[in-house]
């Protein structure tokens, strides 16, 4: 992998994101508006225990980024570039697939960066506090929810045809923010729904950053079991299902 | 080591097949490619030409024969070629949302002596849309860049399926001049073409494809100049073949409506003949083709497709 290439096409990825209106206004606009929205309208039911809804909200809605910016988003792009002809194209080029899934991994963290960036800014002007918040655990949590969700991503973005990816990338997308512990509370879910929600990649991030960035939170070994096996088990499986055309 | 490229021909294949399921695609197709030669792979839609060029490309394996582009196996050894090549798919291959010149920068950083992008951009007239997206290009000024992608890392072996589908009449001549720059240069050119027109301009050698099959080859001026022993002409269907061969002292034949053939040295005896057979009926004369045959005429015959 050499550098130069690389990192023209790390630009290219990044430049090519933020290009993109509707990855922009699902990897940011939403977040934010979400955010900013159920803080100040009093519409949410809140777990117990919880005075301010951003205390709540903002760990969910950082899990809510991290799904569009590692899942919708690549899942989006790939599959159009595979519609499109270009990773075929970037095949015969001596760029390589390293350098590739590379520029498009460090592309995702530079959309979480800013995410997380403008996020906390917004959450700190709504009043949260990060008194006591482990950053450690928040970050390893974001870490491994990216790498799961990545996989997962690209399962879709790989396989599928670019329009279809489109419509089960942003379905998948809603249904995890009804069912991710994000928005709503889980304790709010009917039992079944909650107990499947629970093995799913978004609950468990969302359990994980309620723990690290709101006080108090009790965390089990479950959510951290559920991240590390997805991001085991769907990398290699989007891998091995990936069709480049 | 690099062998001079008098020693390894640029492409040689030979034997290729490939399947695509019950499908055969290409079926037992051989020919070889020199640097400083444009050689045309033509045929009709479907007869195989893309699949071979994707197989020199190292995007499929053969399903049997073998495939060697600059003496290396474009699977096995595909890290070592593909800074060698340069490929113009048939279709595009490039992100919607990034604009000219980006791409030419970004395809650029991948090759280690890259050609200037913006003098590559002027070279193929596109330097009044560098700042324009990809999306927004027309379909020849998309091939352009394309085209353009293809060489910018300075390749010795250029693929280039179907170069001017959908070029308008001044960019085709733009793709041509490129296409001639390159032979000049010492680059092996193969092309893919369904477009007689566009082999005859272009073309060194033309391997005629049909079917999966390799049914005529050569450099072009070989595969004009055998069978001339006839004179072609075209004139109103249903002609009285019987009294016009008796009158030539030859076989007439109707090739399809309109068009015939008359199997007798083009001399200008029998030339005037049939022009005067012609008068007399006062019929006119369509076209007239002695001796030499286009390659229109070699491929219709090979390819059986009288009809197409």
């Amino acid at each position: 992998m050499k550098r130069r290439s690389l990192a023209a096409q790390t630009r290219t990825e990044v430049l090519l994101t933020l290009r993109r209106g509707e990855s922009v206004l699902l990897t940011l606009g939403i977040p934010v508006l979400l955010l900013l929205f159920l803080s100040l309208a009093d519409v949410l039911p809140l777990p117990t225990g919880v005075d301010h809804p951003v205390d709540f909200l903002f760990p969910g809605i950082l899990a809510l980024a991290v799904l569009s910016a590692a899942l919708v988003g690549p899942a989006i792009a790939t599959g159009f570039e595979r519609e499109y002809g270009v990773l075929k194209r970037l095949g015969v080029t001596p760029l390589g697939r390293p350098a590739i899934i590379t520029a498009k991994t460090i592309a995702v963290l530079a959309v979480e960066l800013v995410q997380v960036v403008v996020l906390t800014g917004l959450a700190f002007a709504l009043g949260w506090r990060p008194d006591g918040a482990l950053v450690g655990t928040a970050l390893l949590g974001v870490a491994v929810a990216t790498v799961a969700f990545a996989g997962a991503g690209l399962l879709l973005g790989g396989t599928l045809p670019g329009l279809t990816t489109l419509a089960a990338a942003n379905g998948l997308y809603v249904v995890l923010l009804l069912v991710g512990g994000m928005v709503f509370p889980l304790d709010s879910l009917p039992s079944g729904v909650r107990a499947a929600a629970r093995l799913l990649p978004s609950a468990a991030l969302a359990e994980v950053l309620q723990h690290a960035l709101r006080t108090g939170t009790h965390l089990g070994v479950q959510p951290w079991i559920v991240l590390v096996a997805w991001a085991i088990v769907l990398p290699p499986l989007a891998a091995r299902c990936f069709r480049w055309r | 080591m690099k062998l001079p490229s008098s020693v390894v021909p640029a492409v040689a294949i030979e034997g290729l097949v490939v399947r695509y399921g019950d499908l055969t695609a290409v079926d037992g197709v051989s020919f070889e490619a020199a640097a400083g030669e444009v050689t045309a792979l033509l045929g009709p839609n479907g007869a195989g030409k893309t699949s071979t060029v994707e197989t020199a490309e190292g995007y499929r394996r053969p399903d049997a024969g073998t495939v060697r582009v600059l003496g290396l196996d474009p699977v096995a050894d595909h890290a070592a070629l593909v800074p060698r090549i340069g490929v113009m798919p048939q279709d595009g291959g490039v992100y919607p949302g990034i604009r000219v010149l980006e791409a030419m920068r970004l395809f650029a950083a991948y090759y280690d002596e890259p050609l200037d992008p913006t003098g590559l951009l002027a070279r193929v007239g596109l330097t009044d849309r560098a700042s324009a997206t990809t999306r927004s290009l027309s379909g020849g000024e998309r091939q352009r860049l394309s085209l353009a992608l293809a060489l910018v890392g300075r390749p010795e072996v250029a693929f280039l399926d179907e170069p001017t589908s959908g070029v308008d009449v001044g960019g085709r001549q733009i793709v041509r001049q490129v296409i001639r720059e390159l032979r000049d240069d010492g680059v092996a050119v193969v092309l893919t073409t369904h477009e007689l027109a566009e082999a005859e301009h272009l073309a060194d050698r033309v391997v005629i494809v049909d079917r999966g099959r390799v049914v005529g080859s050569g450099p072009l001026a070989e595969l004009l100049r055998g069978g001339g022993e006839e004179i072609r002409f075209g004139a109103p269907a249903g002609l009285e073949m019987g009294s016009l061969g008796e009158r030539l002292g030859a076989l007439v034949l109707e090739t399809t409506p309109g068009e015939y053939v008359v199997a007798c040295p083009p001399s200008p005896a029998a030339v005037a003949a049939l022009t005067a057979w012609l008068a007399e009926r006062e019929l006119p004369l369509a076209d007239l083709r002695a001796g030499r045959q286009t390659l229109e005429d070699v491929f219709l015959r090979l390819t059986d497709r009288s009809e197409a």
